[in-house]
């Protein structure tokens, strides 16, 4: 496949605002600047942009508990992502949600969700609302390998083929429910094989490989966009960081991670191959890097200088207090 | 204007109009709707039914048959038969509210809430918040409710206390076919979710339905009787007995305010804590359970915000702690009749 050179810059500064940005949560958490529960998800960057650089802003996702990175790929303001995940009055939901409910409807963002399985009979609803009102837009669900489990995304697979909808299944495997392993909760061979048992196309890809990810998926675009009903994706992903910022990890190997990010970097691997190809130059990838982390301190400064919700905000927003 | 004026209004507006049953306001109010309004579609198992089979399309229009011709006017796209999946309605119910459609979903029987709550409580109830006021979720979940015909313990429940408690749903329960019409384009055309809750034993209940479309505000209750010696609250099926009660003792003198909330969420506090004021005397007609339930929490508000006027103590007329019994037998001492209905009235009234 031929990529045009803007193409590549946008793909790679996406997925390194993702990193950057999901370090610096670390940071900040740790420095107690981000109050709560704050999953992330660096490692896993290529699964959400390959996806979304696909999608517009009036095709829709819903995300998961580790949602920064589908939040940034889809479009959202990294500055008002990092005031709402400090909870500030000017954050993307006004403090209200956090970092597990970040949404951006004019973005297509449908909303992180706490509940694990949350998004898929959602987006069942996205895909319905676009095939009863006549439009080519889709929607794609995150769900994590955890979340395959869930009663409400084997129900949310059958509904998607029976009503026909342009709805995309994009599992993340990344070998971990919480401190679970994928190969003791996952009672079937794989993901794909069971999506793929509800009647519907169901594939694998390497995860941690940017062109491998949008290349498969466009498929399944195509596909939904011209009628063609659901698909599933089951992607081979990584997750550098423990379930939440925090986790001591004791379940993981000795070494897993360090070897993790040596082997199957998914930014290594995206730099390797633009530079091998001759597409990007290494100066080039350079100043993206810079770029992207004076965002990332803009949002940090902006967001700790940004006001807390007014008081009179926690009964707004509903229809009524008692 | 009083509650009491507003009520008085609304019901001169009914003379004259044709007599339907709460079945078929119901069913006129989704079908106008849909003229009206392209983006309101209905899904649920048997709405229309007959999906997949070799038979007759629209074999049932819903079980109690409220949807019954919709799907002929309207097409599968808009009246749309899913399999039994509880999670997956509701869940694409809450999704396409979010992206630009009205859905109307039905739960055959509100006590599957249960394979579903969380499609109810955790997302559609709360994205407008959580989202800081980004999300609309205008959608409503019809379901039947309450005992009467035997459906036994899983089909039979009143829960619309376990809704009440949530924030962000609008839960609504009428008790006559006016009310249903009304309250169902109001449903409709709200942007926030809305629980619209059918007493089956309602179904062939009739009375004055005009025509034409029209609403009723949510969080206004109805004044079915007026009289200032005991205020009578009643929900939904028991709001019919509380009228045969009060009209009982009207022969005898004694006038009564039959208070119908119409919604329970919001609830009109003040039509209520107005009748106590003038009664000092409150009885509770609820079918739920009694424990943290609706009338609970009005037995509560009447004494925070209107313990003075009160000159006997509050009675709950409800169902016992128990499950639904199957029995027909059982079934009627589960349900608050009129007969416990007037024997609490009298009490208070002696007290």
């Amino acid at each position: 496949m031929q990529y045009e050179k803007d193409f590549l810059v946008q793909a790679y500064r996406t997925m390194k605002t993702i990193r950057l940005f999901e370090e610096r949560s670390i940071v900040e958490f740790e420095r107690g600047n981000i109050p709560g529960f704050v999953h992330v998800s660096d490692g896993q960057e290529a699964v959400a942009v390959g996806m979304c650089m696909h999608l517009t802003d009036s095709d829709v996702i819903g995300s998961t508990h580790r949602g920064h990175g589908h939040s940034i790929a889809k479009g959202c303001d990294v500055i008002g992502m990092m005031k709402e995940i400090m909870g500030r009055a000017t954050g993307l939901c006004r403090g209200k949600g956090g970092s597990m409910h970040i949404a951006d409807f004019h973005k297509g963002m449908l909303g992180a969700n706490a509940i694990v399985g949350g998004a898929p009979p959602l987006c069942n609803g996205a895909a319905l609302s676009a095939k009863t009102l006549g439009k080519k837009d889709i929607a794609v669900s995150f769900t994590g390998d955890g979340g395959s489990s869930q009663g409400t995304v084997l129900e949310a697979l059958n509904l998607a083929v029976v009503l026909k909808l342009p709805h995309i299944f994009m599992f993340e495997n990344n070998q971990y429910g919480e401190g679970t392993g994928v190969s003791y909760a996952l009672g079937a061979k794989d993901i794909a094989s069971r999506a793929g048992a509800f009647g519907m196309p169901a594939e694998k890809v390497d995860g941690t490989d940017f062109f491998a990810v949008y290349e498969t998926v466009a498929g399944a675009v195509k596909r939904a966009r011209d009628g063609g009903g659901p698909t599933s994706i089951e992607a081979d992903t990584v997750r550098f960081n423990g379930h939440f910022i925090g986790d001591p990890q004791l379940y993981r190997a000795k070494d897993e991670v360090k070897k993790l990010r040596k082997e199957r970097d998914c930014l290594t691997k995206f730099r390797e191959r633009v530079t091998g190809e001759g597409w990007l130059k290494t100066s080039e990838l350079k100043t993206i890097d810079q770029e992207v982390a004076d965002l990332i301190d803009r949002a940090v400064e902006e967001a700790l200088a940004a006001p807390q919700p007014d008081p009179s905000e926690l009964t707004t927003d509903v229809y009524v207090s008692y | 204007m009083t509650s009491k004026a507003k009520a008085s209004t609304e019901t001169t507006s009914t003379q004259s109009a044709p007599v339907k049953t709460y079945r078929e306001a119901i069913n006129e109010a989704l079908r106008q709707e849909m003229r009206a309004d392209p983006t309101v579609i209905i899904m649920g198992e048997e709405v229309s039914g007959g999906a997949g089979t070799p038979g007759q399309d629209d074999a049932y229009g819903g079980v109690f048959g409220v949807t019954k011709g919709l799907m002929p006017e309207f097409g599968r796209e808009r009246v749309i038969d899913t399999p039994i999946t509880e999670s997956a309605i509701i869940g694409a119910a809450a999704g396409a509210a979010n992206t630009g459609l009205r859905p109307v979903a039905e739960l055959m029987f509100f006590d599957f809430i249960g394979v579903c709550f969380d499609q109810i409580f955790n997302q559609a109830a709360k994205f407008r918040y959580m989202f800081g006021g980004k999300a609309r979720t205008p959608m409503v979940i019809r379901a039947t409710v309450g005992a009467g015909m035997s459906a036994g313990a899983q089909h039979s429940n009143m829960l619309h206390p376990v809704v009440a408690h949530i924030p962000g749903l609008k839960v609504v329960m009428p008790s006559n076919a006016y009310d249903a019409k009304g309250l169902m384009l109001s449903a409709i055309r709200d942007d926030d979710p809305v629980i619209f809750l059918e007493h089956k034993t309602l179904y062939d209940t009739k009375c004055e339905v005009p025509d034409e479309p029209y609403t009723i505000p949510f969080g206004e209750a109805s004044f079915n009787r007026e009289g200032s010696d005991i205020t009578i609250v009643a929900l939904s099926a028991m709001v019919p007995r509380a009228n045969a009660v009060a009209d009982k003792l009207a022969r005898e003198g004694i006038a009564a305010d039959v208070i119908d909330p119409r919604t329970i969420s919001p609830l009109d506090e003040e039509a209520i804590l107005e009748s106590v004021e003038m009664s000092g005397r409150l009885v509770i007609v609820d079918e739920a359970n009694p424990r943290c339930s609706l009338a609970a929490d009005i037995a509560s508000i009447a004494v925070e915000k209107a313990f003075s006027a009160l000159r006997a103590p509050i009675r709950k007329v409800t169902a016992p702690h128990t499950p639904v019994p199957f029995s027909p037998v059982l079934e009627q001492l589960y349900m608050p009749s009129e007969e416990r209905i007037e024997q609490a009235v009298r009490e208070l009234l002696e007290a």
